[in-house]
């Protein structure tokens, strides 16, 4: 096997290692609120740190082979996928932090109401980003164009659970702490839905070269030389 | 890429070097440590083939020539020792494959018997088949081992000329631009060779390509017109050079 393969490889197991740890902080965060379980949101809030270091350690790996190894083609496009990646999962980690803290938070209040939209975005958001991560390891384009097909879905929810609690709010001023917290839960889960949109983009254009972001498809691609089409 | 600093097996102590009065290296001092793989660049003229020549005292083939300083094998002046002893330990592949006019396997097989090599023909086969395995030649070549060297393609003659010298058992292989006459896969053979190799040879190569060297080295020492600008680990060199003059020649702004 040629050297470069064996290092891309390396690169690939971290960023999974990195993947795996912030799935697991998504869960544990998001069944923290759920079930005012407070050793899940601890740790969640413990595991942060390390998923940060991984985040340095990719950069670092990255930015080593883009120096010393001339990638090129899927080579190229694999490390600065992997540099957006790596990123994305980044921020992920830090909402599932941020969502960990809210619960915290609620367990000194009492619940709005049995929670039923917030669960529904929950559990959309993570099979977004494991489907994400699965498209990435199996090259999949087509299971990662899937993913951009749920955004909207999770865009939706969010709207419903911030009328509902605002319709809340204005009935019972009490309950205006918990709903505050409820509130940026659920912009933290829709931000989790954006940034798995964003690897799938990039899972999209490491297996087929094509940038399907910002609806950049209709512009084919002649920019890059290539015959349009 | 190894984060404890290995045993240096190979170091140069203020090195001169002078083709008749004009200074070709000035006060070069400088270490290989043991199983890594360390690149000399520089551009055309800076002194890394005259440098990478005077490790195993090719240097004294060339009329008029003068040397001071010490290169230390193991500790001890390669200068003070037989010189044939040296080139036994430190062997070189030059940068225009150079096979003998004879088969392939005497190519392989002359140099153990040039140094009195004690065992027999079984013996001597054995050594030729693992030197042309561990060159990655062997497959290509394993059928045809009676056919003139000249036969082969350039690769395939430079890693035979490699094979040549693996055949002593070097504790230190020298390469003088090995890859320049060759095409990129070729080249990617020859690299992954070293890699290969590596385990068990201290090496040293001479490159004007650096992207050669970024690929292949631990260490990288850049030259400028007979001196050593900068030797760092190849990461640093091609990341973060410490001396301007090593940013504008990695980054093509010179040279």
């Amino acid at each position: 096997m040629r050297h470069f393969s064996v290092e891309l490889e390396e690169l690939n197991q971290t960023l999974l290692e990195m993947a795996g740890l912030v799935e697991a902080s998504i869960h544990h965060s998001v069944r923290a609120l759920v079930e005012q379980n407070r050793d899940l949101a601890q740790q969640v809030i413990r595991d942060e740190p390390l998923i940060n270091s991984l985040e340095m350690e990719i950069d670092g790996i990255v930015t080593r082979l883009l120096a010393l190894r001339q990638p090129v083609a899927r080579d190229l496009r694999f490390l600065t996928a992997a540099l957006k990646i790596n990123t994305d999962l980044e921020r992920i980690g830090d909402l599932a932090n941020h969502i960990a803290e809210r619960a915290l938070s609620l367990m000194h209040h009492p619940l709005v109401k049995p929670m039923t939209d917030i669960p529904k975005m929950a559990s959309l958001v993570q099979s977004m980003l494991l489907k994400c991560l699965d498209a990435f390891v199996r090259g999949d384009a087509d299971l990662a164009r899937s993913v951009l097909l749920s955004d909207d879905e999770v865009d939706a929810l969010r709207d419903a659970v911030y009328a509902e609690l605002v319709a809340t709010m204005q009935r019972d001023p009490g309950i205006v702490p918990a709903a505050v917290d409820l509130i940026f839960v659920a912009r933290n889960l829709e931000r989790i839905g954006d940034h798995a949109t964003n690897i799938a983009e990039d899972v999209v254009f490491l297996v087929k070269g094509i940038d399907v972001r910002h609806h950049a498809e209709h512009f084919e691609k002649t920019e890059s030389g290539d015959l349009a089409k | 890429m190894s984060k404890v600093p290995a045993p240096k097996k190979l170091s140069t102590e203020n090195l001169d070097f002078y083709y008749g009065a004009f200074q070709a290296l000035h006060g070069i001092t400088l270490d290989f440590q043991e199983n890594l793989i360390t690149a000399l660049i520089g551009p055309s003229g800076c002194g890394k083939s005259t440098f990478i020549r005077t490790l195993n005292r090719m240097h004294e083939t060339v009329k008029g020539t003068r040397l001071t300083g010490q290169i230390l094998l193991d500790g001890k002046d390669i200068l003070k020792e037989d010189v044939n002893a040296v080139r036994l330990k430190v062997g070189m592949v030059f940068q225009k494959s150079n096979p003998f006019p004879k088969t392939i396997f005497e190519n392989v097989a002359y140099g153990l018997r040039v140094n009195g090599f004690q065992g027999g023909k079984a013996a001597i086969q054995e050594v030729v088949e693992k030197s042309l395995v561990k060159a990655a030649l062997w497959e290509e070549v394993k059928d045809k081992l009676h056919q003139s060297a000249f036969g082969l393609s350039g690769g395939q003659q430079q890693r035979l000329c490699i094979a040549r010298a693996l055949a002593v058992e070097p504790e230190v292989l020298l390469l003088d631009e090995p890859c320049s006459a060759l095409d990129p896969i070729a080249t990617a053979k020859i690299e992954d060779l070293l890699f290969a190799l590596k385990s068990e040879t201290t090496i040293v190569i001479v490159t004007h390509n650096m992207q050669q060297a970024a690929r292949v080295s631990d260490f990288t020492g850049f030259f400028l017109l007979g001196m050593m600008i900068e030797f760092n680990t190849t990461n640093t060199i091609f990341q973060n050079p410490t001396k301007k003059e090593t940013e504008d020649y990695v980054t093509g702004r010179f040279g």
